[in-house]
């Protein structure tokens, strides 16, 4: 057996095990690699480009929240009969952006998939700036954002609680669950990480930050034994989450009666589909982060392989989706939900379900051929038309299922405004804020669980 | 290498465990703190303003057993129970107790015809429709809501006035209610089992309060 190069590791024959890191990687080296990026007196100048737009688009979302707290919901396109419109699919998209990195985090450990390794820890950073995201759009369009913790259930002096029957409140719950453990999760697996950061610290406060935030992590065998029970834990219970969360989401559509929406096959269909955008995300921001931080050692073009092959199948679940929703509307024989599909791909919004299908369905057939899995400008273009895709996708659904309901006489098409503009773009600008200052001052990869599957815990000529 | 030194001093390790209880004690302490400071029981009952003249319930509505109605004539017939003008007042102080100093404030408004300024005690939010004739006329007592009117020598609110001190009475109403001539009798007791002769009542009369929005939020 030929001893494989080290920088190779796209091996396919099936008595070999890959190389999860490439080059003449060792403890040392992936330490120095890593915590480099947070060490350098200063980010690459592309960093401070970045930086500087997304945080400018922040302050254009939260001046457009500003105004529109300060003037009313008015400002939205919302009207009638399009009472969802972008806020809820901006919303739905962020959400759905989020479990991929769960996905990653929790299912990929579970089986045992060593290669999550190089991509858990910023893919879950992901998560949990894209629940951020998220959270933001149905708390400030409900109108009185002053009293939007109505939404929780608490005993209150007004003698009512929200509706339990409603997927709106499930929602609540689901959305701040999912949030809750993807922070501890990503906290959790960082604390070992941490410490490695505090004990190389040279100046005075960063040894007392990453100090204070390591929990006086020493790594003692107690210790490791401690927190690889509680990861393990973690893990299971966010395995369910990346089920249920999106699940519940499509309950806020499934559970209602309007035709569109009223459907079975939502929940996996959501599902899928959420998994489907994270991991277009994932390579969205793997590509330039591994060049432009020099991790190309650690997320090797093995694991955008793994991803794509990940958004081929997913967008295959998608696409099978489309299919059932058009046979069942065909099939049912209720003519609201045939109108319904009907009118998405021939309707006025036939432009945005045909640009959906291009990115979702057909885009990522590309991905069948090995040159495209591993073309790193292709297939970042690729997951940036999967984005779009799936925001048209949410699009798609709320805002075409509700503008032509039963009723013709109340029709109407949606307009969004200025304001809707600024709010879709300045989450992306927040998206990016928070994952520069998450590249710059956390460690970007899980080298504690990267250490684990290079030699010799893992055979040294990629054989185990 | 960079130092091994320990980042922080050997005491933090001491402080840690009070560090730990403060980090529970403290939102626990701060959750209490907020709800039992904005329960309406805090800011709300007790409220007792100073009004412009020292008129007192207990002398008039208590001693000398004068009706609820006397003074406040539309509470059957309206929405708002009427605050007498000062020509109620003056019925009897015209001729009673004319030279005593409480007295002035009404003469005063007598003679140059501006209203007594009033402060309202019962005041509830502006998005609430509250109807005086659809209580009264359904058998609720004005005791149930203003407390011993008859006892106080300044008029205070004696209950919350919240939602969900309103629901409370909408979602099970029986145990409030009494016959149609006690209605402003605050003394009343009811002679058998309350729940029971509520429930009569309310079979009686039709009564079935409704606990949609709508309701009160008009």
């Amino acid at each position: 057996m030929s001893i494989l190069p080290l920088d190779d590791n796209m091996t396919q024959e099936p008595t070999r095990r890959a190389r999860l890191v490439v080059g003449p990687a060792d403890a040392a080296s992936i330490t120095e690699t890593v915590c480099a990026i947070t060490e350098r007196p200063r980010p690459p100048a592309a960093w401070y480009a970045a930086f500087a737009m997304s945080a400018a688009a922040t302050g254009m979302l939260f001046a457009a929240i500003g105004y529109l707290i300060a003037t009313g919901v008015g400002v939205l396109g919302n009207n009638s009969p399009v009472f969802w419109a972008w806020p809820i699919v901006n919303f739905v998209f962020w959400i759905g952006i989020g479990h991929a990195g769960t996905l990653i985090s929790a299912i990929l450990f579970l089986f045992r998939q060593r290669w999550r390794t190089g991509i858990n820890r910023f893919a879950e950073a992901m998560t949990v700036f894209a629940v951020a995201c998220a959270g933001i759009f149905p708390a400030v369009h409900v109108g009185r954002v002053w009293v939007v913790y109505w939404l929780a259930p608490y005993p209150n002096q007004m003698g009512v609680w929200p509706n339990f029957r409603s997927p709106l409140l499930w929602d609540v719950v689901a959305i701040s669950t999912y949030g809750t453990v993807s922070v501890l999760f990503w906290y959790l697996g960082m604390i070992p990480d941490l410490a490695t950061l505090r004990d190389r610290a040279i100046s005075w406060w960063r040894r007392i930050v990453y100090g204070l935030f390591a929990l006086g992590w020493r790594g003692s065998a107690a210790q490791w034994h401690r927190f690889e029970w509680a990861y393990l834990l973690l893990a299971a219970l966010a395995t369910p989450l990346v089920l249920s969360v999106h699940s519940v989401v499509s309950f806020d559509f499934a559970v209602s009666q309007l035709p569109g929406w009223h459907s079975t096959i939502f929940p996996p269909y959501f599902v899928a589909g959420a998994i489907f955008s994270g991991c277009a995300m994932v390579v969205t921001l793997a590509v330039p982060a591994r060049s432009l931080f020099g991790l190309k050692s650690l997320i090797t073009m093995r694991h955008l392989d793994n991803m794509n092959r990940l958004i081929l199948g997913t967008s295959l679940l998608v696409a099978y989706a489309y299919l059932i929703e058009l046979f069942m509307a065909w099939y049912g024989g209720n003519q609201y939900e045939a109108f319904a599909q009907l009118n998405r791909a021939l309707g006025p919004y036939a432009w945005a379900y045909w640009l959906m299908v291009a990115c979702n369905v057909l885009a990522p057939q590309l991905f069948w051929f090995p040159k495209c899995r591993t073309t790193p400008w292709l297939m970042w273009v690729i997951a940036v038309l999967v984005n779009v895709g799936m925001w048209l996708e949410r699009f798609v659904i709320i805002v075409a299922s509700l503008g032509r309901d039963f009723l013709p006489s109340s029709w109407g098409m949606f307009r969004p405004t200025a304001v809707d503009v600024m709010m879709l773009a300045g989450s992306f600008g927040l998206f990016c804020t928070l994952f520069l200052l998450f590249c710059r001052y956390l460690p970007m990869v899980a080298m504690a669980e990267v250490k684990g599957v290079v030699p010799p815990h893992l055979g040294s000529n990629g054989v185990q | 290498m960079p130092t091994t030194q320990p980042p922080f001093p050997e005491w933090v390790n001491r402080a840690r465990p009070y560090a730990g209880a403060l980090l529970i004690v403290v939102p626990a302490y701060l959750v209490f703190l907020i709800y039992a400071a904005g329960s309406p029981q805090t800011t709300d009952v007790g409220y007792s303003p100073r009004q412009p003249v020292a008129y007192s319930h207990q002398v008039h509505a208590g001693q000398m057993g004068l009706d609820c109605r006397y003074c406040h004539t539309t509470v059957e017939t309206a929405a708002f129970a009427a605050v007498p003008p000062t020509s109620v007042c003056m019925n009897c102080h015209a001729t009673i107790g004319s030279e005593r100093e409480t007295i002035k404030p009404l003469q005063f408004s007598m003679k140059t015809g501006k209203p007594v300024p009033w402060v309202r005690v019962h005041d509830l939010p502006d998005y609430v429709y509250f109807d005086h004739r659809a209580h009264v006329g359904r058998d609720v007592g004005c005791v149930s809501c203003h407390g011993r009117i008859d006892r106080m020598e300044q008029v205070y609110q004696a209950k919350t006035l919240s939602m969900g001190w309103c629901l409370e009475c909408h979602r099970d109403p029986a145990p409030q209610l009494r016959p149609e001539g006690s209605i402003t009798n605050m003394a009343w007791q009811p002679d058998e089992d309350a729940r029971a002769l509520g429930r009569r009542l309310m079979e009686e009369n039709n009564i079935s309060p409704s606990t949609d929005c709508s309701t009160c939020h008009r």
